[in-house]
């Protein structure tokens, strides 16, 4: 195996297409790594959850360790952001364990930082960047006291980060697409947390903020953080990130990021939506964005799986 | 000068202007955490489900502040939980809940022999006609919830923009709901007696509203709210005494009527600035 330390690049696990390998539940008091790699940050065994009485994710077996820079790719619907919400605490799972940083999902709450989809956010809501920041901090400040000196450097050293100091004082909906994903990963950022938990961060923003949040994100993850982050955008996910977790219904597939350019993980995950023509495999993925696409209308995203465009 | 000093000589005019301004501050931070959680209409339920609660404690001989508290606080949390359980839309079990107290409200009423002289009261309020010990209770009511909003207002500002981190981030975003519903519901009842159950919507919603128009900035937008809804009060008895007409409805005109200044002039949606924008091609 890759040995435990030194290695940041390298995903301590080889490519490992997931089935039952009837792993022991994850007792909440430990966890110490597996195969003497890292602790895992992260560790679900035959989760199952969904919403009322609609299965969304089933058999879910997951394993990330700290320091992971993973993200989670499948075709809408099949269960990221459901996923993402599992581990922050926000779904109660039907069955199975899990185990977030050593303790319940929920238990180490201040420890984590989940960022929701730009669409679940009412951008003509009356905060300025630089408050959307500072209330990462609220949590850990708790009721009566008011942000301090601390509080305001972390503040300033995020959107530092970020790249929008000058930009502090405006109100949220007058920023632009990409502005407004920066901020809200300085807000991340700024509750200094240990987990990051994050819905698409870079969908729909222009390259050069996909650039830099990702450089963002990856020091991060270098310094012994966990970044989870949802992706539609294989190339974006291969590109920028060092290991994947492959989810339609379950997850199909989980390992390094090449992965993602496997075309038997690719079938597996996206199913009747993938179309190989050629070397060439095309991504129908008519169902995203289908809260705004007219009826019967179908997006065509092609590309090689590795450099694929995306409809913007 | 007189004009203004001579109402003052009056008791029970003073004890009015204390009430509608403590009523007016509060129905000001309640209600601008209200109109960015997108819950108005929750506040005209809340104060429709009030009623029977008002009108049995009339029957019982019990303070009516009692009756409108379990009443309103009773329903905000039957809400809250229907809502969280069941596969209905908010805003419906609002309509349903709403409309069945302030039905149960009148059933009661109608079965006090010749009802129809304490209606007018109840539904439009009469505040010239506030008692000393209401308004002790009155102010009482108001501390406990100015100083719980004192004490979590970062929790509610955060849980309100994005409930989704905050939970995750460790706020108890579900009690946090439960609470506020909790504290619409208080405001409501320290607020009937001043305009009654009709209008109350008003006072929650109209300050906060004109503030949205003049304010991107949270704590301004609480603070223009908190000056609209503690001067409208002055301007409304001012103008219900040389006129003698009803306070409660005066004080409601007089916001109403600085929303629509707000809504001609504000830097939004000011009629200035959408004919400076829509003049060139």
């Amino acid at each position: 195996m890759t040995s435990p330390h030194r290695e940041p690049d390298r995903h301590p696990e080889t490519v490992r297409l997931v089935g039952h390998a009837g792993e022991p539940a994850p007792g909440h008091e430990h966890h110490a790594g597996h195969t003497g790699g890292p602790p895992l940050s992260v560790w679900l065994v035959d989760v199952s959850v969904g919403y009322e009485d609609k299965a969304v994710l089933e058999d879910v077996d997951l394993q990330l360790p700290a320091g992971s820079l993973t993200a989670v790719v499948g075709p809408n619907g099949g269960g990221k952001s459901t996923l993402l919400k599992l581990i922050a605490g926000l779904l109660e799972p039907w069955g199975g364990t899990i185990s977030v940083l050593g303790g319940r999902p929920g238990e180490h709450a201040r420890a984590m930082a989940y960022v929701p989809q730009a669409e679940a956010v009412d951008w003509s809501f009356p905060v300025a960047a630089g408050d959307v920041v500072m209330m990462g901090r609220y949590p850990r400040l708790g009721p009566l006291r008011r942000p301090g000196s601390r509080d305001h450097a972390a503040v300033a050293h995020a959107l530092d980060l970020v790249g929008m100091t000058a930009h502090a004082r405006r109100q949220i909906g007058a920023l632009s697409g990409g502005q407004r994903r920066r901020v809200f990963l300085a807000r991340a950022l700024a509750s200094q947390p240990d987990l990051y938990l994050l819905d698409e961060p870079v969908t729909g923003v222009d390259n050069a903020t996909q650039e830099d949040l990702m450089a963002v994100l990856d020091a991060e993850a270098r310094s012994g953080k966990t970044v989870i982050a949802s992706t539609h955008d294989l190339a974006s996910a291969a590109q920028h990130f060092r290991s994947i977790v492959a989810v339609n219904g379950t997850v199909i597939a989980q390992g390094d990021a090449s992965l993602v350019l496997d075309a038997d993980v690719l079938m597996r995950t996206y199913g009747g939506h993938l179309l190989f023509v050629g070397e060439r495999a095309v991504v129908l993925d008519d169902a995203h964005h289908h809260d705004e696409a007219p009826g019967g209308e179908v997006h065509h995203h092609e590309g090689t799986p590795g450099r694929g465009t995306r409809r913007r | 000068m007189t004009l203004l000093t001579d109402p003052l000589g009056y008791e029970f005019f003073v004890r009015a202007l204390a009430a509608s301004i403590l009523v007016g501050l509060v129905c000001a931070v309640i209600g601008t955490y209200m109109v960015l959680r997108g819950l108005a209409f929750m506040g005209d339920a809340l104060s429709h489900a009030a009623f029977p609660g008002v009108v049995a404690a009339y029957l019982l001989g019990a303070p009516f502040y009692l009756g409108a508290t379990i009443a309103a606080v009773g329903t905000a949390l039957a809400i809250g939980w229907i809502t969280r359980r069941g596969r209905i839309r908010g805003d419906t079990t609002i309509g349903v809940l709403f409309a069945g107290m302030f039905a149960f409200g009148i059933f009661l009423f109608s079965t006090i022999p010749n009802y129809v002289g304490d209606l007018f009261g109840f539904l439009f309020g009469e505040v010239l006609g506030i008692s000393g010990a209401d308004l002790v209770a009155l102010a009482i009511l108001s501390v406990i919830v100015l100083g719980i909003v004192t004490v979590l207002w970062k929790e509610l500002l955060y849980s309100t923009f994005d409930p989704l981190a905050a939970a995750a981030s460790g706020l108890p975003v579900a009690a946090l709901e439960y609470l506020f519903l909790g504290l619409i519901a208080l405001t409501i009842v320290i607020s009937l007696q001043a305009v009654g159950i009709i209008l109350v919507v008003a006072m929650l919603v109209t300050p906060a509203a004109t503030a949205q128009l003049l304010a991107d900035r949270f704590s301004r937008l609480m603070a223009i709210a908190v000056l609209i809804g503690t001067l409208a009060p002055i301007g409304g008895l001012y103008l219900s005494f040389w006129t003698n007409t009803a306070s409660g409805a005066l004080i409601v005109l007089v916001e109403t009527a600085a929303f629509l200044v707000a809504l001609a002039l504000g830097p939004r949606t000011g009629l200035l600035r959408a004919r400076r924008r829509s003049a060139p091609g």
